[in-house]
């Protein structure tokens, strides 16, 4: 700008930049994603790690061929015959062994099942282990097939090894629900408390921003993150692991930001009063162990005892887990998590409401 | 009426259940000036000042900021003040010019981030982050955050506590300055020299009361005198009485064999003394003299001194 007259007043003050610069949740909102994106480990906590956890279980729990069914025979005269006849099955690993070194092996479980050649033959197993089991019932197979029982009918078998059924595809939607979870608790109630301890929330309320303006730089930084976290980790378990994604992506992009709101909420909750980060990450993950390992991150919630499922159910990062669940791998619609959806919803209501008449501003 | 920032009367805060921060103190501060707040630690400065802030309310008292009440316009007095608070910590990964911004952002008129930069010579440092500012430097974008809005009125507490010498002397040109351009400054201090360099009025406070008002050169002359003298005799030898009676000699205190006298005319006071020792055979061990400071004011009211 030029100025074609000598001034004599001094100049009003000059309305400084465009409409970025002026608006407080906008600098608010940049604050915290500056904040964010220059504490390395906080973006490696959140972006990284959930992929190196899933390339870690993903080949840990990586589909393998059946194991083979392990058998000795108890050396003898007929032993040879018996080798050659389990032998000649598929999957079968045997050998011939004295009695007491086949009696070793099986207590070892270096063996499942020890056949003791004879008529009939006899054959020892422990029949509490599934292992043991399988190779009885496999073994007698071979053995009867031998002597010259004929099937009464041949069934024909498929396999069944699909993307979807698999262990990563099970984790993957687990992984995600967690990360919206520990990224929401920390990320709004770690981050206020830090703020209200280094008195910088007590020097913002002191001057004319909104309250509400705040809170809603958290909301708007969850929602960043999830436009980033999102692709990045089902794009990785897509194209390392061939995760399915059969339902929508706007399924998935609203059952995430529900959730995302849920845990933010109770993020918010956490640190609606507390005084120093040490008492708010005590309460952080007071709040989240029960959720690691009952809402299905790992392994599926269902082993734990029926009793106990109407409360794991009602459980925010059940409903967020069971719902991406659904909706990755079976294909389900919204519309079919209605139940998921509103778990989230009153979470995410709830806690917001209780936060905002308990917080502690100055 | 309209010549006042602030009009405090009767002002009490009392955190229970038995802690009585601020005792009915009395305040008025004229628009244009730069009042000091000067007391020792827990006389109540930060309770009184974060009341006045519109942070704390207080339990009893009557307020007027800038002739607005804190419960009828909240937003108004939040838009036409600044503060400082004792020991902010900003933003440790936002850079100068980021947090300048940002706060900036919360007022809807005031000064260009360039201008506040100038203001509290921070241009140089504009792109660096909070994290890696010296503690005086963090001082000064505390008080360019304050600045930012162009304030009425300007509320500094403790704003040189724990800087170096060299960081205070900066800080107090940053504070010359905004008085100068039209700013009306509270500030709190535990440092007198602090006070008696900014300050065209100080109160006194001690107990949640303010104990004594008045330009600094007033306060000295009007408690103190004009001259203090100090020195070690045995004290046995010497008695109070003989020696507040010499002439040219206001008041004497002493604790143990230290003596402390003050004077209006040394030139007439220090022969006396010397005279008076002499004759009766006590031994000096140690003399000296000073103009009398805020800090002699302190001691004489109260018999305590200010840091402790």
């Amino acid at each position: 700008m030029t100025e074609l007259e000598p001034r004599r007043e001094p100049p009003p003050p000059r309305p400084s930049g465009g409409f970025a610069e002026r608006s407080p949740l906008v600098q608010l909102a940049l604050a915290r994603l500056r904040s964010f994106y220059r504490e390395p480990e906080a973006v490696f906590w959140s972006f990284g790690f959930p992929i190196l956890l899933t390339i870690a279980l993903g080949i840990a729990f990586r589909a393998k061929p059946p194991d083979p069914v392990r058998a000795a025979v108890v050396a003898g005269p007929r032993a040879e015959a018996v080798r050659a006849a389990l032998a000649a099955g598929p999957a079968v690993d045997v050998r011939v062994l004295g009695d007491e070194e086949a009696h070793r092996a099986l207590r070892g479980g270096q063996v499942a099942v020890v056949v003791e050649p004879g008529d009939p033959p006899v054959y020892r197993f422990d029949p509490t282990s599934p292992d043991s089991r399988l190779a009885r019932t496999v073994v007698d197979d071979l053995l009867q097939g031998a002597a010259g029982r004929r099937d009464v009918f041949a069934a024909r078998t498929e396999r069944f090894t699909e993307p979807g059924s698999r262990y990563v595809d099970f984790l993957v939607p687990g992984l995600l629900g967690m990360n919206v979870m520990s990224s929401g608790m920390w990320g709004v109630g770690w981050v206020i408390v830090e703020d209200r301890q280094k008195k910088l929330l007590k020097r913002i309320v002191a001057t004319p921003m909104r309250r509400s303006e705040y809170l809603l730089a958290f909301v708007i930084m969850r929602m960043l993150f999830l436009v980033v976290e999102v692709p990045i980790l089902v794009g990785f378990a897509m194209l390392a692991f061939g995760t399915p994604l059969r339902g929508r992506v706007l399924d998935l992009g609203v059952i995430m930001a529900v959730g995302a709101m849920a845990f933010a909420g109770l993020g918010l909750l956490v640190g609606s009063r507390a005084r120093n980060s040490q008492t708010v990450g005590g309460l952080i993950n007071l709040v989240m162990m029960p959720m690691f390992v009952l809402s299905g991150v790992f392994f599926s919630s269902r082993h734990f005892p029926e009793a106990m499922q109407p409360a794991i159910r009602i459980l925010p990062l059940t409903a967020l887990n069971d719902g991406l669940r659904a909706i990755m791998n079976d294909g389900t619609s919204l519309t079919a998590l209605g139940s998921q959806l509103a778990i989230l919803a009153v979470v995410a209501a709830g806690s917001f409401a209780l936060a905002l008449r308990w917080f502690r501003w100055t | 009426m309209g010549d006042l920032a602030i009009r405090c009367r009767g002002l009490v805060k009392r955190y229970p259940p038995d802690v009585l921060a601020v005792d009915g103190l009395d305040l008025e501060i004229r628009r244009g000036e730069c009042f000091g707040l000067l007391g020792p630690n827990g006389a109540g400065k930060t309770t009184t000042i974060e009341i006045l802030e519109g942070l704390l309310d207080p339990t009893a008292g009557e307020i007027e900021v800038l002739g607005r009440r804190w419960s009828d316009h909240p937003q108004e007095l939040r838009a036409r003040l600044g503060i400082t608070l004792q020991e902010t910590r900003l933003p440790d990964r936002l850079t100068v010019e980021e947090i300048l911004r940002l706060f900036r952002s919360f007022y809807p008129r005031g000064r260009t981030i360039e201008a506040v930069l100038g203001l509290v010579a921070l241009e140089d440092k504009r792109k660096a982050r909070y994290e890696r500012l010296s503690g005086g430097q963090k001082q000064r974008l505390a008080v360019a955050c304050a600045l930012v809005s162009e304030p009425e009125l300007l509320f500094l507490d403790e704003p040189t506590t724990g800087l170096d010498p060299q960081s205070r002397r900066q800080l107090w040109d940053v504070v010359e300055e905004a008085r100068s351009s039209g700013h009306t400054v509270l500030l709190t201090t535990h440092y007198m020299d602090e006070a008696e360099r900014l300050c065209d009025r100080v109160a006194i406070v001690d107990h949640g009361k303010v104990i004594a008002l008045g330009t600094p050169r007033e306060l000295v002359a009007r408690v103190v005198g004009q001259e203090v003298v100090e020195f070690e005799a045995p004290h046995d030898g010497v008695e109070e009485a003989s020696v507040r009676a010499l002439p040219g000699v206001e008041a004497a205190r002493h604790e143990g064999r230290s003596w402390s006298l003050t004077v209006s005319g040394l030139h007439v006071a220090i022969p006396a003394l010397l005279d008076h020792l002499d004759a009766r055979g006590v031994p000096l061990t140690a003399l000296s003299t000073h103009r009398a400071s805020l800090e002699d004011v302190f001691v004489t009211l109260t018999g305590r001194r200010l840091r402790d």
